[in-house]
Parts: structure tokens; sequence; C-alpha cells
């Protein structure tokens, strides 16, 4: 019983830091169209700023300087090669990104290593918060839900309760409106860039001590956040939130499921030859494709994901 | 009124003649080109990398099917590729067992498998369009890797499958494992692959997924369903990249899940927006240069991976056409004998370009060096120097030469740029006179 409570709440853990990182991409995509192919890039740069800040500073000034390093780097990739692709089309802004994100994934092992830096979580956290049923459960791990928290009641705050927001939530459908009412929408939009890439930079910092650090952290993760985005519905803030916990909670749970698939299906009716090869992997085995099958079966039942509210 | 309409249909079908014949001699020539190729380069390493080119030509081309002619970007189109190179393979172990069939024609098996596995991931995907159809990709490219690692007894865990080409029954006395003869089984399904694919094209099907890329909204308004042509469009391209993993599978003899992960989809990307996908040729100049960069540049430096995805982002920067668009925006201008005014302002343009070059060459060769001096290599030389990445200054002297070739290029490009715009007026404008 305590395991499986240990369970969800790391599930919950990951879920929450899925959400920092798609709540900014949703945004991104939904009021530009244009999927930040690179958004895993930023998140594995917050990781690695992180970890150089803390080796000379420590944790605490890291928290704050690594994400805004990010988000400072994300107004640039904006505003010198987004606009300037801008003109060449949707097609040429994703495949802007796609080839960032492939330069950024060559950049990194070569100043800091192709093996996992040593980023370790700071003493100050690193401590079991409590125990239960003979398990320790680590400080470090509710310091990252509080954060995660933390940005989403400010994320809402924001979206909702300011004038700034209101552009913002405005653009995601009706950009074109908005802009002959004379907001300045690319400013919004590279505002709105920058801090998506500061959340997943932030993201980056909390998460890269607690997994590991390594310069295949980002396409690990990244087709996961597409697979979030894509799930919630572009655009979409709140799917964006349940697709994360969705995610984040079944794959965390398939993995410590050791059942074979053959038993499983067996159990409710199923017939999967348990000898035969599909029926011999384990859930755990199948862990990795677990956010995929959601994503297919959410895209074959309902095409706009769950709360989307644009088509393409 | 007849005579002008009677005119015009005469003026059309001339047209359409002509059109037939270039379209002859054009594909005259490439038979020619196949035929002849294998006697240029008889090396080991010639036919390894005219082997590399016809699979690179026929996966490109299939890719193009989808990205230049339907508008649809597909992040996963390697598990077209690499589970039609599965199921090519495993045709291919039966044919050692005995299986009486010629191992000249598996690639067959390799298309049907990839139009097989296009089916479900088409359904899926084809309902959307733009970014979301790309996404959606990426998930089914992630989960059909995912599965494929799940299931070793399939697709044979991290050694994968492999076979012996020259183990099935020979055709007129040929049994296919030398280079030199494999090469000739590629080559015949690289030309019949493409000439197909271009048939494509000419079709209602092929007219209507460029539609559907130009104004969806549109093609349904006259009557037709877009998703269903995309739908069938990908259907069309799963089964041609099922071909060249079949090619890859008769190649390689033997397929891993790299041949299905983003490493491949991402290749074929690369190659297909360098050449160009705008055209029916852009896929194959871009398949055929990149495939001989990478085998000669992959020798020489570890900095190959860096290099091209430099390029890529220079393309998409600043050429999105591709080495096909910059050709098509020049052949006017040619053939109009206006290319010696052009030359002059291109040309000076060729030292500040060098410069940069050999700046952005110096400086990655020198981060990827110290890289290897960490890990207790040697530094080894660059343009027949001695290269020490662990000291300062030699960094300075790259730094120095891109900072000043990129400002000089930015001061010398709008120059190049006038010069090209006014010549291309120029040849319109005479054109139309």
């Amino acid at each position: 019983m305590q395991e499986a409570l240990f369970v969800l709440l790391n599930g919950l853990v990951y879920g929450l830091l899925l959400f920092m990182l798609s709540s900014g991409l949703t945004l991104i995509v939904g009021m530009m169209g244009v999927l930040n192919f690179a958004h895993a890039s930023f998140y594995m740069l917050g990781a690695y700023f992180a970890y150089t800040i803390s080796v000379g500073l420590g944790f605490w000034p890291a928290l704050i300087a690594a994400p805004l390093l990010v988000g400072v780097l994300g107004v640039a990739v904006e505003r010198y090669g987004l606009r300037a692709v801008h003109r060449h089309g949707k097609l040429a802004e994703l495949l802007f990104t796609v080839g960032l994100a492939f330069i950024i994934g060559e950049i990194v092992p070569l100043i800091w290593g192709r093996s996992a830096v040593p980023y370790r979580v700071p003493a100050l956290l690193d401590f079991p918060a409590f125990t239960l049923g003979g398990i320790q459960y680590q400080a470090y791990r509710l310091f990252m839900m509080a954060v995660s928290v933390a940005i989403f009641a400010g994320l809402y705050a924001a979206l909702a309760r300011t004038r700034l927001g209101l552009v913002i939530r405005a653009a995601l459908t009706h950009p074109d409106m908005v802009a002959m009412l004379g907001h300045d929408v690319p400013r919004v939009f590279t505002l709105v860039f920058g801090a998506g890439c500061a959340l997943a930079g932030l993201a980056g910092v909390i998460g890269g001590n607690a997994f590991t650090t390594t310069p295949g952290m980002a396409e690990a993760l990244g087709a996961i956040v597409f697979a979030v985005v894509i799930m919630g519905g572009l655009g979409s803030i709140p799917g964006a939130l349940i697709a994360s916990l969705a995610i984040g909670l079944i794959q965390t749970v398939s993995i410590t499921l050791d059942m074979p698939l053959g038993a499983m299906l067996g159990h409710i009716g199923l017939p999967l030859d348990p000898h035969g090869a599909l029926g011999q992997i384990t859930i755990a085995h199948a862990a990795p494709a677990v956010p995929y099958l959601m994503l297919v079966l959410v895209l074959a039942l309902h095409p706009r994901g769950l709360m989307g509210a644009r088509a393409d | 009124m007849s005579q002008p309409a009677t005119t015009l249909a005469a003026t059309k079908s001339r047209h359409a003649r002509q059109g037939g014949l270039k379209i002859a001699l054009v594909f005259g020539l490439a038979i020619v080109v196949a035929l002849i190729a294998p006697h240029l380069f008889a090396s080991g390493f010639g036919l390894s990398l005219l082997n590399r080119m016809a699979i690179a030509i026929v996966f490109a081309l299939s890719f193009n099917m989808l990205l230049g002619q339907g508008g649809m970007l597909d992040f996963g189109h390697a598990v077209f590729f690499g589970l039609g190179g599965f199921a090519t393979m495993h045709l291919l172990k039966w044919v050692d067992g005995g299986l009486p069939l010629p191992v000249a024609l598996l690639p067959l098996a390799g298309a049907l498998g990839g139009a097989f596995v296009a089916v479900p991931a088409g359904w899926i995907s084809t309902r959307r369009e733009g970014t979301a159809f790309a996404m959606i990709t990426l998930g089914i490219a992630e989960l059909a890797v995912a599965l494929v690692v799940m299931i070793p007894q399939w697709f044979g865990g991290e050694e994968g499958v492999s076979g012996d080409r020259s183990g099935g029954m020979p055709l007129f006395g040929f049994d296919f494992g030398a280079a030199s003869q494999i090469y000739y089984v590629l080559a015949f399904w690289a030309l019949i692959a493409a000439a197909l694919m271009w048939g494509v094209t000419r079709t209602p099907l092929g007219r209507l997924a460029n539609a559907v890329r130009d104004n969806p909204l549109r093609v349904d308004f006259l009557g037709y369903d877009p998703a269903r042509i995309r739908f069938l469009t990908f259907i069309l391209s799963g089964f041609f990249a099922g071909i060249a993993g079949g090619m890859q599978a008769l190649n390689d003899e033997i397929l891993t899940v790299s041949n299905i992960g983003s490493q491949a989809s991402g290749a074929v990307l690369l190659m297909t927006y360098i050449g160009g996908v705008g055209t029916f040729s852009g896929p194959i100049i871009g398949a055929v240069l990149i495939t001989l960069l990478q085998m000669a540049l992959g020798t020489l430096t570890d900095a190959w991976q860096l290099y091209s995805g430099l390029i890529f982002v220079a393309m998409v920067l600043w050429a999105p056409g591709g080495i096909s668009g910059i050709i098509r925006s020049h052949a006017p201008i040619l053939r109009g004998g206006l290319g010696g005014r052009l030359l002059a302002a291109y040309l000076a343009l060729l030292p500040a370009a060098l410069v940069t070059l050999a700046g952005i060459i110096g400086l990655a060769e020198l981060a990827y060096r110290l890289q290897a001096v960490r890990g207790g290599g040697k530094p080894g030389h660059l343009f027949g120097l001695a290269v020490s990445p662990t000291t300062p200054w030699q960094w300075l002297i790259p730094l120095a030469l891109f900072l000043f070739g990129a400002a000089l290029l930015s001061r010398l490009a709008p120059g190049a740029r006038a010069a090209w715009q006014e010549a291309a007026a120029f040849a319109a404008g005479r054109r139309g006179r």
C-alpha cells in the first residue's frame, strides 16, 4: 500500500515536470502555430547551465540564473532566427528549430562531455522528508512538486488575471484580430517564446539533478513532451496539465508492474498466447511505448486532442 | 471561334509531346548513367557509395512525395523504410532456407511491408495537417521504435536481423553476392521506383495532393476529401519507402533498430531539404550529394554531424528552395546570357565566404579535438598545421576569421542579392518581349 503511494507521488512529480515543459510549448504552438522542436533542448541547456553555475556559486543562484539565461537565449533565437525564416512559411520555421535542436545536441557533448555530469541535489534538501513503511521519501521531490505547483498557479494567475494574459489568450485563437486591435503580436510572441524557454530551463534545473543530466536527455523527453501537447490539444493549458499528469502517472505506474502482457490481458478476457512473442512482454518492458500508445488512442477517438480548440 | 480553340489544342498536344520526349530523354540518360557509373567507380568504396546513393534516392523521393508534393512533414518516415527492410529480411531468411524466390525481387516485399504499416499510421495521422500531422508522425515513430525494441523475437533486439543475399537461387547465373552484382539490382529498383514516383505526380491523385498542399479548403469545396487524398498519398509514400528499405536489407544484409529510429528519419529530411523540396529532381540531388559528403567527410572528421546540421540550418535560413531551388532561380538568367554580370558579384563574395567557412571549420575542429585530447587521443593536424586545442590563442585565429568573414559577408551580401534580382528581372523582361 505504501509502495503504491510512493509510485503515485513519483508519477505526480514526473507529470508536473512534464507540465512545466509542455505549458510553454503549447502556448508557443497555439499562438503562432510554430512547433518548437528545440523546446526539450532548452530543458537540457537549463540543466547544464545549472550544473556549471552550481559548481561555482551553488544551487540557489543557479535556480534563478539558469532559467533566465535560457530565457534570454530563447528570445535571441526567436528574434534573430525564427523571425528571419518566418517569411519562408511555417515549414521553414519548424525545420529551423529541428536544425537548432540538432546543433544544440551536438554542441552540448562538446562542452560538457558525452557522459552524465555530476549535477547533484543541493545538500539543504538532501534528506528524507518522511518515512512510510520503511521507505524514505526525498525532500527534494517535495520541493520539485512545490515549485511546479507554484509555477502552475503563477502561470494561471498571469494568464487569467492580467492584461497581458488577456492579450495572449486572445492571440491564441485570433492572432490576426488581436494585431488589428493594435497589439504588437510579434513582440508578445517573443515574450511568450522566451518565457516558455525559461520554463523549460527551470524544468531542467530542478529535473536535471533529480534524474540525470546527459546529452541524451533532450531527445528522451522531447518526444514525450510533443505527445503531451498533441494529446492535450494545441494551445490548451488545462489540456496540457491533464495530459502531463496522465502520462506521468501511467508511465511511472507501468514501470513498476512486472506482470506479463499475456497474463494481464487474460484477466480481462482478451486471448493472447502467454508464451508467444507478445504475451511474454511485461508491462514494465512496455512502459516506453505507453505515452505514444496513449497519444495514438486519444487521436483515434478524438482527433483534436483532449481540449484542443484549433485544428491545425 | 473554333479556329483558336483547335490551335490551342494543337499547341497543347505539341507541348505534351515535347514534354514526353524530354522525360524519355531524361530517363534514358539516367539508365545510361546507371550503367556507366559502376565502371567509373569500380573500387569497393565506389560501389558501396553507389549502392547507398541508389537507396537514398528512392528513400528521399518517397519522403518528398509527402513533404514536397503533399505538404506533409513526416518525422517518422524511417518507420516504413525500416519495417519494409525487416519484411524483406525475413523473406530473405526464408529464401536462404530454401524458398524458391529470386533475391532480386525481394524489395517488393519491402514495398508491401511499408504500405501495410502506412495504413494504420496514415489513418491516425492524415486526419490532421501541418504541425499537428508532423507531431503525430513523431509519436508514431517513437511508438514503432519502442515496439521494435520490445519484441526481440521478431526484430532481433540490439543485434538486429541478418540474412545472406547470395543464399537464394541464382538468376541467369548471378547469385548477387558481390557488391558489383547487387548494384545492378539496386539500380534497377531505383530506376523503376523513381519512374513510378514521377508517374504518380502526373496522376489525378498526384495533382490533388499538390492542391491539398496549397489550399485544402478549396479542394474540400471542389468535392474531394483532403484527408482521404493525404491518406492515399501517405500509403503510396510508405510503399516506396518500403522499396528503399528492401534495397537496404539486400545491400547491408542486416537491419537493426537504428534503421527505424529518429536518426534515419532525420537523415532523409536533411537530404530532401538540402536537395530542394520544390522540384522532383531536388531529393535526387540531395541524396547523391549528402551520401557523397557523408561517406567522404565521415571518414575525415568527427564533426560531420555538426557540419550537416549547420548546412541544414543555413539552407533553411537563406535558401529554403534547396539546391534545386538555387538552380531554378538562376536557370533563366543563364539562358538569357546574363551569367557574366552575376559572376562578378558572386566572385566578390567568394573570399569572404571562404574566410567565414575557414573560421567555422577551425572552431568546430578545435572543439572536437579538444574532446579527443580530453579522452586521451591525439589532436592531429588541420590545414597542414599542428593543432593544439588546449592553448587558448589557437582558438582566437578561427574566431577572428569567422567574425571578420561574417561581417564582410553581411556587408557584401545585399549587393550580390541586388545583382541577382536585377538580372532575374532583366531576364524575365527579355523573355516577356
